[in-house]
């Protein structure tokens, strides 16, 4: 029995939990984290507090009902999230959307893109003891979420994508509130750098602080901007475009210092790239349809199908098996949480306990994505 | 270069806890009266009735099908109609509302347009039987040509 364990071992080592009610671990993650002093020699992550088996529940229901459970993954990401699901249908249908609706798709997914950056930045300096970035990040989050709850009809479960397009067309005031938002984001973003990047009390916190060399990354299998901060590009949209992704110019933001700064200047930097792919498609949107013509009930044909989207934390992929009824046989998501999650051990060994919490902030975890 | 680093940041700061109208903060749930919600948001599912008792559901199930929770649970009479003919109708459209994820899928389902989503956010009770509504009001009808 573990229980029975000396509480400190003969070399001095000592276990502590960490979670899983900890308002730094943004969820219920529990981690049970082994010590030298203030040494961690050791993470263990335990999962499964807020498992609510998406994915089983995804087999009891139809191709166009399931998408909605998926809001509940990865909730900052909801709309790629949605996206992924509604594509792989689309996929198994043969089905091409207007390319009004692929215009929009992308529009709303870099919004939700911008969104999640700005809560993981504010939420990373409230992790680092600094309260002004929270609601400097709350208050630019706040006019996208209104964006969203005008045109989608909710601010963070949206449902948007359905299996052929959009639900609805955009809210005829969509493009001129985005145009504000930009205007307002541009004046904002120098101040996201005023406050945490030059700062140097933030960069000693976190240069050379959790080294994920490349070779790890891969081996993990992490995504997005914790592989990306390593040097390795792996960008979805570059590398498997989707939707559309083709027709837009932007970077993929990558940096070499493998560390929690590398991270996180990562993410600043697709913040922007965000704002110059919103900026070249909000006056471009194509007249047209918004929804392709379905099927009340949808079958999708018999065989196996697989895409992959990038959310704000890395890639997601979707499994889908089909034997040809209305239900899906078989629902994977492969979450880009999950993998950069274990990473996390690599990462904090010989490093202290009040880097932890860096080293979680900027691998940017959102629970129900780890557990779904 | 490191102090104006904290410096630099500290002015920040101290520029918005001085100027705290930039802050968008709202005090809920003081602002009750002056709050506002796009037209599509979505807060409960809501049966309109028009000054003669009379919805616009005829009781196809279409939302009872759509719905991915099992919320809506429509119970069906027979009706004879001022013709003669018998014709379906809705006895009772339960809506549980504890089980609603308000997903907006029966919305999009319903054929006539008998449904929509209502403002109202404020769910909480204190029993749970009081989440359990019936959606057509006692003695409706359904409003004459929609089939």
């Amino acid at each position: 029995m573990e229980l029975e364990q000396p509480a400190i071992s003969d070399t001095g080592d000592f276990t502590i939990n960490m979670g899983p009610q900890h308002p730094s671990t943004h969820g219920v993650l529990h981690l049970k984290v082994t010590l030298n002093g203030e040494t961690i020699k050791n993470v263990e992550p335990h999962l499964g507090y807020i498992h609510r088996s998406i994915e089983k529940m995804s087999e009891a229901s139809t191709y166009r009902n399931f998408i909605y459970l998926t809001s509940r993954m990865d909730y900052l990401s909801a709309h790629m999230n949605n996206q992924a699901c509604a594509m792989v249908v689309e996929k198994g249908l043969q089905l091409e959307i207007p390319p009004r609706a692929k215009v929009i798709r992308m529009l709303m997914s870099e919004l939700t893109r911008l969104a999640s950056h700005q809560l993981w930045w504010g939420a990373l300096g409230l992790d680092l003891g600094a309260i002004t970035p929270y609601f400097l990040g709350f208050r630019d989050r706040e006019e996208i979420l209104d964006i969203f709850e005008e045109t989608c009809g909710a601010r963070l479960t949206m449902n948007y994508n359905v299996p052929g397009g959009l639900m609805y067309d955009i809210h005829p005031n969509f493009v001129g509130k985005v145009k504000t938002f930009l205007k307002n984001f541009e004046d904002h973003l120098p101040e996201y750098k005023q406050l945490l990047t030059g700062n140097i009390i933030f960069e000693e916190r976190t240069k050379g602080v959790g080294i994920l060399t490349p070779e790890d990354a891969l081996s993990f299998g992490c995504t997005g901007a914790v592989a990306r901060g390593s040097g390795i590009s792996c960008d979805v949209r570059k590398w498997n475009p989707y939707d559309g992704y083709e027709t837009v110019q932007f970077e993929e933001p990558m940096e070499t210092g493998c560390d929690c700064y590398s991270r996180y200047v990562v993410r600043i930097r697709e913040m922007e790239e965000s704002v110059k792919i919103i900026e070249q498609l909000i006056d471009n949107i194509p007249e047209g349809e918004f929804q392709a013509k379905t099927k009340v009930v949808l079958k999708v044909p018999k065989g196996e199908y697989y895409t992959r989207v990038e959310t704000a934390r890395g890639e997601l992929g979707v499994y889908l098996v089909s034997d040809g009824s209305s239900n899906p046989y078989r629902i994977k998501y492969r979450s880009p949480g999950f993998s950069n999650l274990a990473a996390l051990n690599t990462m904090a060994k010989g490093n202290k306990i009040g880097d932890l919490v860096a080293i979680m902030a900027t691998l940017d975890l959102v629970i129900p994505d780890i557990d779904r | 270069m490191a102090i104006k680093s904290l410096v630099s940041g500290m002015r920040l700061t101290g520029y918005y806890f001085t100027h705290h109208k930039e802050i968008l903060t709202q005090e809920y749930p003081d602002n009750r009266e002056t709050l506002t919600f796009g037209e599509r948001f979505r807060g409960e599912v809501v049966m309109p009735h028009d000054e003669n008792n009379e919805h616009r559901c005829t009781g196809c199930t279409a939302c009872e099908i759509a719905c991915p929770n099992g919320t809506i649970k429509i119970l069906t009479k027979m009706e004879v109609g001022e013709d003669g003919k018998k014709k379906k109708a809705i006895e009772k459209f339960v809506y549980h509302l504890g089980m609603c994820t308000f997903c907006n899928l029966c919305i999009v389902a319903c054929p006539t347009d008998a449904i929509k989503m209502s403002h109202d956010f404020e769910h909480s009770v204190f029993d749970r039987k009081q989440l359990t509504k019936v959606l057509n009001k006692p003695d409706s009808k359904i409003v004459k040509g929609v089939e």
